[in-house]
């Protein structure tokens, strides 16, 4: 007979902290937790000790004073007797613009020339493949330069328009000139943060125009449901597009004309065009060389993300009678949504990055306020550059929750 | 009933297509005007090609080669528009080698060719001796040495410390396990390398003075810097991606978090603003009376940023490994080391290849970041350039040329990855 | 113990190219190099040549202190900086002096612990504008396109000047004088604004100068200065005295032609002093006697470097001004070596 023999019982012993799988991963954990913290006091403990010595104590009161210099492209007021921390409001926000519009027409164009890329037609095809190679090949702060000299040199100064009767777009070599929706009975402006360094202004016109277009879609949405269940129950779907029409249209029209809506002209008086939105030669060549060097690389997503589509989606398409630029945009598209997305998210976080290198066409952005001028003014490099990659932090993580957000909406659910 | 059917006997001769649809014309047609908006797009897109191509030939062939300053250039082409490919012929070789001593130039130029040999294994693995890999493993050694110059022994003391810890790491394997065999290694290396490398490399230096002449990285510019710090910032951020790699795949919740907090904050940040920290913070973050000189500065912030890259692209490499890898690897009882050493990262590592050349280009291109920071790449080079009273003005020609240059490397490495993809896609399939 | 064991290995390991520390004179006579922060290039002041080679007015100030400390002019590393990085640079330690046309301010003087050793260009905040818009005042400029040099003081001055006169303007900020004459050229900005010198030096290299005029107003004082780390006056002492040494030369006519000749010794007992001839002067700044004349030698005294680098028979010819010594109505002005 065999006895059972208990397994003997383990004390606990130093050594098993080593040798033990079970504790030898808490071992690890805390060596690696304490080499952490013993290398980031050992960082801050120099920090503190060589800002000592040079007699600059880590203060963020600069913040507070004012800023001194004047910046030209400004979403929200702001004079040379702001505060820094205003300055830096307005580049964060110079930021936020030139990376939203860089990632909407990167997108279209990327789209485009994905798609293009794969036309049957040779020379549009060579012509992609050529712009994609010459784009992706090529440092972007490259692009952003030579864009910018391009404007500069082949675009006339405004001088050149000196009694030449000029129309509702103006292009100059300090930018371009669009017409302005103006108001004669203006609603005036809502202020908000009045007083504080946050204070900006909404204009309750445009906030009158929106409202008028919400209600009119979501009227439109009641009307489609109706016209939705009346096809379910009769198997005939109403004409609905014309009141469709009415309804989103009709308000807002309405609301334009009880305004007064006109829209303002640029005019040239004295050096320059008054009036107008001006959209300043920076942030074109910005916009312009960010969109054209992302649109290449999310060409190469789309391509990428439409050839991973099998053939058979395209012939069994085609059999079912659709004309081959509907098969694209009804069946291509939304199956290669899902491969393309998560590149995307990428490409997205590196055009608002590279959006930081606007200082080279001095395009007033975070790292041209905050980590430019007012650095150089006051000479606080550890809180000016500590605070403009925590805000670069923000934005680039906010931007891949949301698309991740997004991408797990239009994931495939497998079964 | 009489055999009316009638059936051909012999094949009639095949008859030749129709002209519209062989040759040029059938090419054309089928590729260029298919339908009436393939016609006109053809036209358009053509015309515009032509005009492009017009423009830029008689923009860039323009008799100014010999061109000393950019007057001379305005006399000889008098008000026609042209290039002025004087500055180009004045500074190309600054352009290229920065202000590095021209009688070493042939140093940086053996390291470029060298570092081919050394990629051969990695790049051309089935065409080249297998032997080579040893070469490889040196050539990490010898760049530094090769560039910097300076004694011999400095970095032979280094490669020493890996010999160190490789011969430390196999005692202690044998006689105590492996994890502590890991331990030993990396702890004999470092103690070698903290405090041993520095006098013992000062002693043979003493003894036996073999070396080159010593180059200052401040002599470093033009195509030379981009490229060193490329080279360097991808080859140190290998190792320390794939430590990154495994850490955030590891089950341990604190070295993952940490992992994650890294690659998460350095790809959430500009690498301006990296750049910023080597330009005006690192100083101040080491111990009062350290200093390293800029280019140094850069090149750590250029690994730090490239590791979080490589970090994820090898975690993908990891990630697309079949499971039965990793269950072949365990059930063969190999414990984690020595799996990823023997199974996993062999495969891994192969298929991010095309992952880490697109890093690398990228890393590549970004080092004309630089020149905000004042260093004097290509970039920052053209601007010093300008500042020349003979050159001031000079735009296209510069950034033409620069592009050109950035264009033939990166165009040149992303058809070596595309090659390299098909090639693994087949090895696969 | 240990830790302090484990920081002084890193020490080692970070491949510590100098201290910043003490004795600064020390550490540059060790090395044998004089590390100086110049400009990334600016026309005139700094610019490397094809060969790498520098050169320029602040350049050679650069290498009368290398000379001075080390018998060589060519024994200088020159470090470009940008307007951000360049007082990082120095406090630092990575350069041992910044002559990088650096105004001279309180702030930059008491605030960031620098210790300007001299003005070595006295220079003003001026205006260009193309002569075609018919502008004969800055005053006249409300509305106008300005052009500015960032990192300077250059923009404060400017969002001052327009506030007090109650005008409006449209500020372009520009990285480097090269993009800033390119959209100047081009009609990009009706105006130029930086340092009168730097506009003269633009000018110069215009296609055609005459069509653009430099407007009288001169709207701030832009004292250019090297400048040293606080708190080592005696390296301070080494740079200030080189640069009166350059002055005080050309007020006594020493200039690099006859420089050998006086050096045996004149009847003038200044000369024979500033030349190591007679007293102790150099050894008072822990340098050899013929320190002075080792760094006039270089590239002569004040007036010639002026006139090699940005000088009337340069392309930027730039005139004396205010740059004058005090007996001709500048503002040059020697203490005397005694």
């Amino acid at each position: 007979m065999t006895t059972l023999t208990d397994p003997p019982k383990e004390s606990f012993r130093l050594s098993m902290l080593i040798y033990d799988t079970r504790y030898r991963s808490m071992t690890i954990q805390v060596v690696a937790m304490l080499g952490f913290m013993l290398l980031f006091a050992w960082l801050i403990n120099n920090t503190a000790q060589n800002l000592h010595d040079l007699g600059k104590e880590p203060s963020f009161s600069f913040l507070a004073d004012p800023a001194g210099y004047d910046i030209n492209q400004r979403l929200i007021d702001y004079d040379s007797q702001s505060t820094h921390l205003r300055a830096a409001v307005i580049g964060f926000l110079n930021t936020i613009l030139v990376a939203v519009m860089g990632c909407i027409t990167a997108t279209v164009l990327g789209v485009f020339i994905g798609v293009a890329r794969l036309s049957k037609n040779w020379l549009i095809a060579r012509i992609m493949t050529i712009y994609v190679e010459t784009f992706r090949n090529v440092p972007v702060l490259l692009w952003i330069v030579f864009t910018m000299a391009i404007l500069i040199e082949t675009l006339p100064a405004p001088r050149a328009y000196k009694g030449v009767e000029t129309g509702a777009l103006v292009l100059t070599n300090r930018g371009v000139y669009v017409p302005e929706p103006l108001f004669t009975n203006s609603l005036g402006n809502l202020h908000f943060f009045a007083g504080s360094p946050a204070r900006f202004d909404v204009s309750l016109d445009l906030i009158a125009v929106l409202i008028a277009l919400a209600g009119g879609l979501i009227a439109r949405h009641f009307i489609n449901a109706r016209a939705h269940r009346i096809q379910n129950v009769t198997g005939k779907r109403p004409k609905t597009w014309h009141i469709n029409m009415a309804v989103v249209v009709l308000p807002v029209v309405a609301v334009l004309v009880a305004l007064g809506f006109y829209l303002g002209y640029p005019q040239l008086k004295g050096f320059n065009f008054q009036g107008g939105i001006y959209m300043r030669n920076s942030l074109i060549a910005l916009w312009l060389a960010l969109s054209l060097y992302t649109a290449a690389f999310i060409a190469e997503n789309v391509r990428a993300g439409i050839l991973a589509i099998s053939k058979g989606q395209t012939e069994a398409a085609s059999a079912l009678g659709l004309r081959p630029k509907r098969v694209m945009s009804l069946v291509i598209l939304p199956q290669a949504l899902r491969v393309i997305i998560p590149p995307l998210i990428s490409q997205y976080l590196n055009l608002t990055k590279n959006s930081s290198l606007a200082i080279a066409v001095g395009y007033m952005d975070l790292t041209g306020t905050l980590m430019g001028i007012t650095l150089n003014q006051t000479g606080r490099e550890l809180e000016t550059v500590l605070i403009g990659m925590l805000i670069y932090l923000t934005i680039s993580l906010s931007i891949s929750a949301v698309m991740n957000w997004y991408n797990n909406r239009v994931k495939l659910v497998e079964r | 009933m009489s055999d009316i059917s009638f059936v051909r006997t012999e094949m009639l001769p095949q008859q030749a297509p129709p002209a519209t649809s062989v040759g040029v014309i059938g090419w054309m047609r089928a590729n260029l005007f298919s339908g009436w908006l393939n016609s006109v797009l053809s036209v358009v897109s053509g015309a515009f090609i032509l005009y492009v191509v017009w423009f830029l030939l008689s923009w860039t062939l323009s008799p100014t080669w010999a061109a000393a300053s950019l007057n001379e250039c305005r006399e000889i082409l008098a008000g026609h528009e042209g290039a002025c490919w004087g500055v180009i012929r004045d500074r190309w070789v600054q352009l290229l080698f920065g202000f590095y001593p021209s009688e070493l130039y042939w140093r940086p130029i053996l390291t470029f060719v060298l570092l081919f040999v050394a990629l051969a294994p990695v790049l051309f693995s089935e065409k080249v001796p297998a032997k080579l890999i040893y070469f490889s493993a040196a050539f990490p050694f010898i760049m530094p040495w090769m560039l910097w110059g300076g004694t011999i022994w400095g970095p032979l003391t280094a490669a020493a410390g890996f010999v160190i810890g490789y011969v430390v790491f196999k005692a202690v394997d044998r006689a105590v396990g492996s994890l502590a065999g890991i331990i030993a290694g990396v702890a004999a290396s470092l103690v070698w390398w903290l405090l041993l490398a520095g006098p013992v490399s000062g002693t043979l230096g003493d003894v036996l003075n073999i070396g080159l002449t010593p180059v200052e990285s401040r002599y470093f510019g033009g195509m030379m810097l981009s490229i060193t710090i490329g080279v360097v910032a991808i080859a140190c951020s290998l190792p320390i991606g794939i430590v990154l790699a495994l850490g955030r795949r590891s089950d341990l919740l604190i070295v993952k978090s940490l992992c994650v907090g890294f690659i998460e904050f350095i790809r959430g940040v500009p690498l301006i603003t990296l750049l910023f920290v080597a330009s005006t913070l690192l100083n101040i973050f080491m111990p009062p009376g350290t200093n390293f000189d800029i280019i140094m500065r850069v090149i750590i912030m250029a690994t730090l940023f490239a590791s979080a890259y490589m970090a994820e692209v090898i975690r993908g490499g990891l990630a697309a490994l079949p499971k039965g890898q990793y269950e072949g690897a365990d059930s063969l009882g190999l414990d984690y080391w020595q799996s990823q050493r023997l199974v996993i990262m062999p495969q891994a590592l192969k298929i991010s290849i095309p992952g880490i050349v697109s890093t690398f280009i990228g890393l590549f291109k970004d080092t004309t970041l630089v020149s905000v920071i004042g260093l004097l790449d290509p970039l920052g080079l053209s601007n010093a350039i300008r500042a020349d009273a003979a050159w001031n003005g000079v735009v296209w020609e510069l950034y033409g040329f620069i592009a050109f240059l950035f264009f033939v490397f990166c165009f040149s490495m992303s058809r070596y990855s595309m090659y390299l993809e098909r090639k693994l896609r087949t090895d696969h399939h | 113990m240990k830790k302090s064991v484990f920081l002084g290995a890193l020490t080692v390991a970070g491949l510590a190219a100098g201290v910043a520390a003490a004795g600064t004179l020390e550490d540059v006579k060790a090395r044998g190099k004089l590390r100086c922060g110049v400009t990334t290039g600016l026309v005139g002041f700094a610019a490397p040549d094809a060969n790498g080679h520098w050169d320029g007015f602040d350049v050679g100030m650069c290498r009368a202190v290398a000379a001075a400390v080390l018998g060589d002019g060519e024994a200088v590393e020159f470090v470009p900086t940008t307007g951000k990085t360049r007082f990082t640079a120095l406090a630092s330690g990575e350069v041992d002096l910044l002559a990088r046309n650096t105004t001279w301010t309180y702030s930059r003087d008491v605030d960031l612990k620098f210790e300007f050793v001299g003005t070595n260009y006295y220079d003003g905040q001026g205006f260009m504008v193309p002569k075609a818009l018919g502008v004969s005042s800055a005053k006249e400029l409300d509305g106008a396109t300005v052009c500015i040099q960032t990192g300077t003081t250059t923009e404060l001055n400017l969002a001052d000047f327009f506030r007090a006169n109650n005008i409006s303007y449209e500020p372009v900020p520009i990285e480097t004088n090269a993009e800033a004459q390119q959209q100047f050229l081009a009609g990009a900005c009706d105006v130029y604004t930086t340092d009168a010198s730097g506009l003269a030096a633009t000018r110069a290299t215009f296609e055609n100068p005459g069509d653009f005029v430099v407007l009288p107003e001169i709207i701030s004082k832009e004292p250019l200065a090297p400048l040293v780390r606080h708190g080592d006056s005696e390296w301070a002492d080494v740079a200030r005295w080189t640069l009166n040494a350059l002055i005080a030369a050309e007020e006594y006519g020493i200039t690099s032609a006859n420089i050998d000749e006086l050096a045996k010794g004149t009847n003038n007992p200044e000369i024979n002093r500033v030349l190591g001839t007679e007293g102790n002067l150099g050894e008072m700044l822990g340098l050899s006697a013929d320190w002075a004349y080792k760094a006039i030698k270089v590239n002569g005294n004040y007036g010639e470097l002026f006139e090699k680098t940005i000088g009337s028979n340069t392309p930027i010819g730039l005139s004396r001004g205010l740059n004058a010594q005090w007996t001709d109505g500048g503002l040059l002005y020697s203490p005397p070596f005694r």
